[in-house]
């Protein structure tokens, strides 16, 4: 048999996957360039590492509207999969700015870090992109694993041994659900590729038991990526105990990852199932706000109450989910991003305020930082208000859309919940304005005295909370226009 | 037909018994075997499936969980030697320093 390589290269398509080739090449060269930079300079490549996101994110915007797919259909370059490559580029971004600081104050200032952050970034566009059930596997597992390495980074000390142990413990043996559910649904239907896993899907009247069990065990799969209550119970142990910039990655990025995948997954492949796994979502939705927002209100270490947060929050685009119409699934996305500005600042704030050896992580440790350091309790306050849902900010904006899609799909009751939830919520982030503002300071603070990149990533995050809280229309269409190749 | 049967039983039971050690036994490194078992499980169903079904796509995806375990096995150990250089101790119990 003779291959024609001109063809060849035109099934294959690399421009496809452009932004991952660019992430890769750069990761690869920073880990080189790393041995001949003293460890004193590891500041540049941050610079450098966001460089190469920079350009991941422009290759990847100029296919915006041009749908191209590569690898004979495997993985697509479409409107959905660039706006969420957009998000990870962006909290990637935010996270290696404000990880040279935290690692010199840590003292593990190696610069391994920055290929790591760019290797993961990768594993999450191939999740957004893939169209098979092959490449969503690999981009999950090159995604997971860099992380276990970075939530273990810290390797002195033992909470982030701990955390890197769990999170590598849980996380694989979820991996071992979500495959087993790609082997069932393989199964039922004789292939991986999720479009014509559709096509067989649709074509039977009564879905298949093993079908059925399979696309079970798939949400449970995502589910633990996403830290969905029954499967959250890692989240809390894995956010304290990473470093701060790497959990502020971790409840940002993979999350939307994860949500990607399962997005594309369930509405694409499985939309003939959509009556079963509608109501399942409802109640996974209901019960991981509520345990999340509940159990957030007892927290005194702000980086566990976060995390919890960070669960209710999934819980919130869950609503979204369960409701399946553009309105929610545009919801999505459009969270989605509100949610990596504003919890990548909040957790900016928290590796100003902490000290050496991540002490000095409690909310009580923010007492008086309203006086002390007026403008950043002040973006710190606008961040807190995004995360409760107060409006002017792009997190009222998000909720909204997200509850009025559950309107819109009949689920009153559900968009009910959602917005007493939403209440709750406001008294622990209420708490640590309280704090901030009328409490006078106990001690000093550690590190208040703001770097470079530090504050231009708190001034990315506060724009990009505040501007779409003020002007949402533009970034809801682009949204809606993401959501439109997959509905 | 039959045969086909007897090795999504096979894989089952395999895949079952992975699960069950996870969450029973208490040794991190015992629990990553048990990982790898129900990783093998998975493997056991593509291939029986690929076979049954007459298309190669469950063994290409073999290859690449393959691939994948491997990696992971590299992590894993690494993350492993770490906490017991700390904590002098491999049982998941002694991973006890955040609790809520």
């Amino acid at each position: 048999m003779e291959i024609n390589v001109a063809q060849l290269f035109q099934t294959i398509n690399l421009a496809t996957i452009m932004p991952e080739i660019i992430l890769s090449v750069v990761g690869m060269a920073l880990l080189l360039v790393n041995v001949f930079v003293p460890s004193k300079s590891k500041g540049y490549l941050a610079w450098l590492s966001l460089a190469g996101l920079v350009a991941a994110g422009y290759t990847a915007a100029c296919g915006w509207g041009q749908n191209v797919d590569g690898f004979s259909g495997s993985v697509v370059l479409d409107n959905f999969a660039i706006f969420f490559k957009l998000i990870f580029v962006i909290a990637a971004g935010l996270a290696v700015l404000i990880s040279d600081q935290y690692m010199e104050r840590e003292g593990c200032n190696q610069g391994e870090l920055y290929p790591m952050v760019l290797f993961t970034t990768v594993g999450m566009m191939l999740m957004a992109s893939g169209t098979d059930m092959m490449t969503i596997f690999l981009g999950l597992e090159l995604m997971s694993i860099s992380l276990y390495v970075l939530a273990g980074f810290n390797r002195a000390n033992v909470k982030s041994n701990e955390s890197g142990l769990k999170y590598f413990l849980l996380g694989a043996f979820s991996t071992g659900f979500l495959l087993y559910g790609m082997a069932l649904v393989y199964g039922a239907t004789g292939y991986t590729r999720i479009a014509k896993i559709a096509a067989v899907a649709s074509q039977m009247g009564q879905p298949d038991i093993l079908l059925l069990i399979g696309a079970l065990l798939i949400l449970t799969g995502f589910a633990f990526k996403i830290a969905i209550v029954p499967f959250h119970m890692w989240t809390p142990d894995v956010y304290e105990g990473a470093p701060t910039p790497v959990t502020a990655l971790m409840s940002a990025g993979p999350k939307a990852a994860a949500f990607a995948a399962f997005l594309r997954m369930f509405l694409v492949a499985f939309p003939s199932m959509k009556a079963d796994w509608s109501d399942l979502l409802w109640i996974l939705a209901v019960l991981t706000m509520t345990v999340g927002n509940i159990t957030a209100l007892r927290q005194d270490n702000i980086k566990r109450m976060l995390a919890y947060s960070s669960i209710a929050h999934a819980g919130y685009a869950l609503v979204g989910f369960a409701a399946a119409n553009t309105t929610g699934t545009s919801g999505i996305l459009f969270y989605m991003l509100s949610y990596a500005f504003m919890n990548i600042g909040a957790f900016a704030i928290v590796v100003l305020v902490a000290k050496q050896g991540e002490t000095n992580g409690n909310v009580q440790d923010f007492a008086g930082l309203g006086h002390k350091r007026p403008a950043l309790a002040a973006i710190m306050t606008l961040f807190l208000f995004s995360l409760a849902g107060i409006p002017p900010t792009a997190g009222f904006i998000g909720k909204f859309y997200l509850f009025s899609g559950a309107v819109e799909a009949g689920y009153i009751w559900l968009a009910v919940i959602g917005v007493l939830n939403s209440a709750a919520s406001a008294y622990y982030y209420l708490r640590v304005m309280v704090y901030m503002y009328m409490k006078p300071a106990e001690e000093e603070f550690g590190w208040v005295s703001l770097t470079a990149p530090v504050s231009l990533a708190l001034l990315v995050s506060f724009l990009g909370t505040l501007i779409p809280g003020v002007v949402p229309s533009y970034l809801l269409q682009l949204a809606q226009a993401a959501v439109k190749v997959i509905s | 037909m039959d045969n086909l049967t007897n090795y999504l039983l096979v894989s089952a039971v395999l895949f079952s018994i992975g699960t069950i050690g996870v969450l029973t036994r208490k040794n991190a490194i015992v629990m990553f075997m048990c990982i790898e078992l129900m990783l093998n499980a998975v493997n056991l169903t593509f291939v029986a499936l690929s076979r049954h079904l007459g298309n190669l796509d469950g063994q290409i995806f073999v290859f690449f969980i393959m691939t994948v375990a491997a990696a992971e096995a590299a992590v894993g150990l690494a993350l492993f030697i770490a906490f017991f250089n700390n904590r002098e101790s491999i049982d998941v119990d002694d991973a006890n320093l955040m609790k809520w």
